[in-house]
């Protein structure tokens, strides 16, 4: 017997309103395709640009427990601001973050990676000199990797020490496209 | 026996919402099984976290659903027998108990069941009650009590 969706969507408000979902999750559509976006009690949990929500539900429930639920009321604020970038009216964002779960080194980058303001770029090696560890710009690249909170901890904004793009998680193609709507490229 | 993982709730409520809301119309009709549906869910929901094992999540959510179904009778029918709540599983073992429970009060005979025939804990029996863990304990003891007197009078 089918669920209309107009039942599954007053439950899922619902489970919202009453504060009994861990993590609430829905996919936003943009220019670089559609993402998976997660958000917990804490803040801004997760941006995916893998959409399939079976490989990620695992995930969500490791980093916020696993009341996990297509939530699409939990998403609203982060959707408004990720459209609001995507059009060009934002150039920062005011979402709170969650980074439970991530060691000490991957947070102190993250956290250095916010700062590096919309339009401009900055590279692996000056990225860990700010995060206080000068010799790690490799583990940088990696903590750039693994970031799963792509656009809103602007990854796309590091490159190489030659200006080359050197790597993307979401592909090469999509950080080109990021940085051509900042008017860097 | 070994645990079994817990799945991420959205796929807990994909897998088992159809059979729930089939149970709901079942007992209900179309209007009123969309309110107990998502009751049923929340109650899931409210409890989800604390749940110590996997194994009969299904047994766990339709019991939630049944029970969820007689409050809802009761709140239109106050006069009325409670109706008869078969338990819908095909195990030997649980239908054994089903009809050895049968006559039991509705509460005693399902705290009765998924205690001694899905070994569920009394937190996640209470959870499907809709009542405390003492309620719980106490509606498990009071019906083997019963069942005890029954058998050997």
């Amino acid at each position: 017997m089918t669920v209309s969706p107009d039942l599954d969507r007053r439950f899922r408000d619902a489970a919202v309103a009453l504060d009994l979902v861990d993590l609430g999750f829905d996919v936003v559509d943009s220019p670089v395709g559609p993402l998976l976006v997660g958000v917990s009690g804490s803040g801004l949990a997760s941006i995916s640009y893998d959409t399939l929500p079976e490989e990620a539900l695992d995930r969500f429930a490791r980093i916020a427990g696993r009341r996990v639920l297509r939530a699409p009321r939990l998403v609203d604020e982060t959707r408004r601001e990720l459209d609001q970038y995507f059009e060009g009216r934002r150039r920062a964002f005011d979402l709170s973050l969650d980074l439970r779960g991530l060691p000490t080194f991957t947070v102190s980058v993250l956290r250095e990676l916010a700062r590096v303001p919309y339009g401009a770029t900055t590279t692996y090696g000056s990225l860990a000199k700010r995060a206080g560890h000068p010799r790690a710009a490799r583990a940088v690249g990696s903590v750039m990797n693994r970031n799963r909170i792509p656009i809103v901890l602007p990854c796309h904004r590091v490159v190489g020490a030659s200006g080359d793009l050197v790597g993307y998680a979401g592909g090469l193609d999509r950080k080109a496209t990021l940085l051509e709507l900042e008017g860097v490229l | 026996m070994p645990e079994v993982a817990i799945p991420p709730f959205e796929r807990f409520y994909e897998e088992h919402r159809s059979e729930v809301l089939r149970t709901l119309r079942g007992k209900l009709g179309v209007e009123r099984a969309e309110d107990a549906f998502q009751e049923t869910f929340l109650r899931a929901l409210r409890a989800y976290d604390r749940l110590t094992d996997g194994v009969h999540l299904r047994a766990w959510v339709l019991t939630i659903a049944r029970n969820v179904a007689v409050d809802a009778y009761r709140r239109t029918r106050p006069h009325d027998e409670v109706p008869d709540l078969p338990v819908e599983d095909g195990r030997p073992a649980y239908e054994e108990l089903a009809t050895l429970t049968d006559g039991l009060p509705p509460k005693e005979r399902a705290a009765v069941v998924l205690r001694y025939g899905y070994d569920l804990s009394y937190h996640q029996i209470a959870a499907a009650l809709g009542s405390s863990e003492d309620a719980a304990r106490q509606a498990a003891s009071t019906g083997v009590r019963r069942l005890r007197r029954r058998i050997d009078p």
